[in-house]
């Protein structure tokens, strides 16, 4: 073992570390670059919207989307796809995420929860979409990746329209 | 009561005709009126399955055409279907989704109802004179029935019974609840979506085999070969049926019409994983009828005019103005049943339904597309005449026609016409 992964193994992750991944993933969604997205991903890692905000097992509730790596990749597939009539063509979205609290920090992974606002439009029709989100972020080598990303919509339970992008 | 009439002066019920059905069925306000009263007041309404509210005190939030409602269990058990609006002013007795109470208190001036709707106490009574009738002014009740644990109601006192109104559907359904593989059948979770359309266009879907592979080529493409190929159905074997009073069944894989039948059958290669898992705990005869149950049923029965057993969900419509309609799509567990097969109806409800599904999304978007597209051409008819002319005659002596046939439509709308002439 070098000296240089030693001191990346022992340091905490810090919130500027994490917030830089945070964002360079707004920008990859918002930008529909789903291959450089996918990229991102621990491959254990799950990408949850449940339908219920208070929902804290996942697994055995319902939600809208519960994806491991191989979901992931057939989303991707299907949003890209052409094939579609609800995503071709997909809607343009623009997201802010801000109000970072580092809510757990090791060598190995965090845990960050944040605000994110999403602005949707298609059709001549803006939508806005208000969440919380909770990031659980991993260090395998030098990179962090996103471990679990759980999107918490703030009107989860109500009748929503259809999403042909990503949260 | 006079038959309903357009603006015009003809009666609304000649809009429909064996093999077509006109334009302004989408889009006149005036018939969204006249169904919510002829349709929605006079037959029965679907509201809630028994196992929302399984214990004394439940309540779920529903809805009777525009009506709100609150779907209660009282202390004896007994359910009850009651409009929510306070006997006083009219305010909401209730506007939570689902929950517990022992009792029902309007926040404006208090007054306080029962389980069961009857009113118990009043602020201040003495403000009334000494003839104040409390047993006259309970919440108003509606008649309710219960089948296979789908709670119905109406509002109308004269309804015949659900029994006899469900009429041929009730084997169907029996059938449907196979996929509790021996374990009540009980609601686990919903998506909820609004689309700007008719609730007519919903209604017919449940029984358009024929949209599936082109709407669907994304959800098809997602699936491996196997899958592939058993959503593959038209052209084949399937049917769809008229059962009678509106209600119809589209059977998309006879195969999957009797869940318990041919459990020797090769267990697919997508729930070979389930299988496994549940061979640890369960005995093989007991993990194949498990594992078939949680792939679903191969029909969907549509249940007129707002319920359908659909595979393997209850997919229920709501209209809310003639150009809106609230669906639900209710996902199905079995109760007490393995974790590991719970856990992957959920995942397979997941994969299809609600705004992030690889089916609904595209399903909405085509019933928008309908909406949108029948500002054009007013004087068009909308054709529902597919199949018609090679129709056989059903075991109930009923239309039967091949799997895309528009059978179930025509049932539907000859159900429509029919309660829309009375």
């Amino acid at each position: 073992m070098t000296a240089m992964t030693v001191s990346i193994s022992n340091s905490a992750i810090s919130l500027d570390e994490a917030i830089t991944l945070i964002w360079t993933e707004a920008d990859l969604l918002d930008r529909r670059d789903y291959e450089s997205w996918l990229a991102l991903w621990t491959r254990e890692g799950h990408y949850v919207i449940p339908v219920d905000p208070d929902a804290r097992d996942h697994v055995d509730t319902l939600n809208y989307a519960y994806d491991d790596a191989d979901m992931r990749r057939m989303r991707v597939d299907r949003l890209v796809g052409g094939h579609a009539i609800s995503s071709t063509p997909a809607a343009r979205s623009v997201r802010i995420l801000s109000r970072f609290r580092l809510m757990e920090a090791g060598p190995a992974h965090c845990v960050v929860h944040c605000a994110q606002h999403l602005v949707e439009y298609k059709f001549e029709r803006q939508r806005l979409y208000a969440a919380d989100v909770t990031y659980r972020l991993t260090r395998s080598d030098a990179d962090l990746k996103l471990d679990e990303k759980v999107v918490r919509l703030i009107n989860a339970g109500d009748a929503l329209g259809s999403l042909s992008y990503l949260l | 009561m006079t038959a309903p009439r357009l603006a015009s002066g003809r009666p609304m019920s000649d809009l429909v005709l064996p093999d077509r059905i006109e334009t302004a069925m989408y889009t006149d306000p005036d018939i969204f009126t006249a169904e919510m009263e002829r349709i929605f007041s006079k037959t029965w309404v679907w509201v809630a399955h028994a196992s929302e509210v399984p214990n004394p005190g439940d309540f779920v939030s529903s809805f009777v055409g525009l009506q709100p409602v609150i779907v209660t269990r009282d202390r004896k058990g007994r359910l009850h279907v009651l409009v929510n609006r306070c006997r006083h002013r009219g305010a909401t007795v209730c506007e939570r989704r689902q929950g517990n109470a022992t009792s029902l208190v309007c926040p404006y001036h208090g007054w306080g109802y029962a389980q069961d709707g009857s009113l118990r106490g009043v602020p201040y009574v003495e403000g009334y004179t000494g003839d104040f009738d409390k047993s006259s002014l309970g919440l108003k009740a509606l008649r309710v029935e219960e089948y296979q644990g789908l709670v119905f109601a109406s509002l109308n006192p004269e309804v015949e019974t659900l029994s006899d109104y469900l009429g041929h559907t009730k084997l169907w359904i029996d059938l449907f609840m196979k996929q509790g593989a021996g374990y009540p059948v009980k609601t686990s979770g919903e998506h909820r979506f609004r689309f700007p359309g008719n609730w007519k266009i919903q209604l017919e879907n449940t029984t358009d085999a024929y949209h599936f592979p082109i709407v669907h080529r994304p959800f098809i493409e997602s699936l491996d070969k196997q899958a592939e190929e058993t959503f593959t159905f038209l052209g084949r074997e399937g049917f769809v049926e008229d059962l009678g009073n509106g209600h119809s069944v589209m059977v998309m894989i006879p195969e999957l019409i009797d869940l318990e039948a041919n459990l020797d059958a090769p267990i697919p290669d997508r729930f070979l994983p389930l299988a496994n898992e549940l061979a640890k705990t369960h005995p093989p005869q007991e993990v194949r009828r498990i594992v078939r149950a949680v792939g679903g049923t191969g029909f969907n029965v549509n249940i007129f005019p707002n319920a359908a057993c659909s595979m393997a969900f209850f997919r229920i419509l709501r209209p809310i103005s003639v150009r809106e309609t609230e669906v639900r799509h209710i996902a199905i567990g079995m109760e007490g049943g393995p974790a590991a097969a719970n856990r992957a109806r959920l995942r397979l409800h997941e994969h299809f339904q609600g705004p992030m599904g690889f089916g609904s999304p595209d399903d909405v978007e085509a019933w928008q597309r309908v909406q949108r597209g029948v500002q054009g051409g007013p004087d068009l008819p909308l054709m529902v005449n597919r199949g018609l002319g090679l129709e056989s005659s059903s075991v109930n002596h009923l239309p039967k026609g091949g799997v895309s046939a528009e059978t179930g439509m025509r049932a539907a709308y000859q159900m429509w016409k029919r309660m829309m002439s009375a």
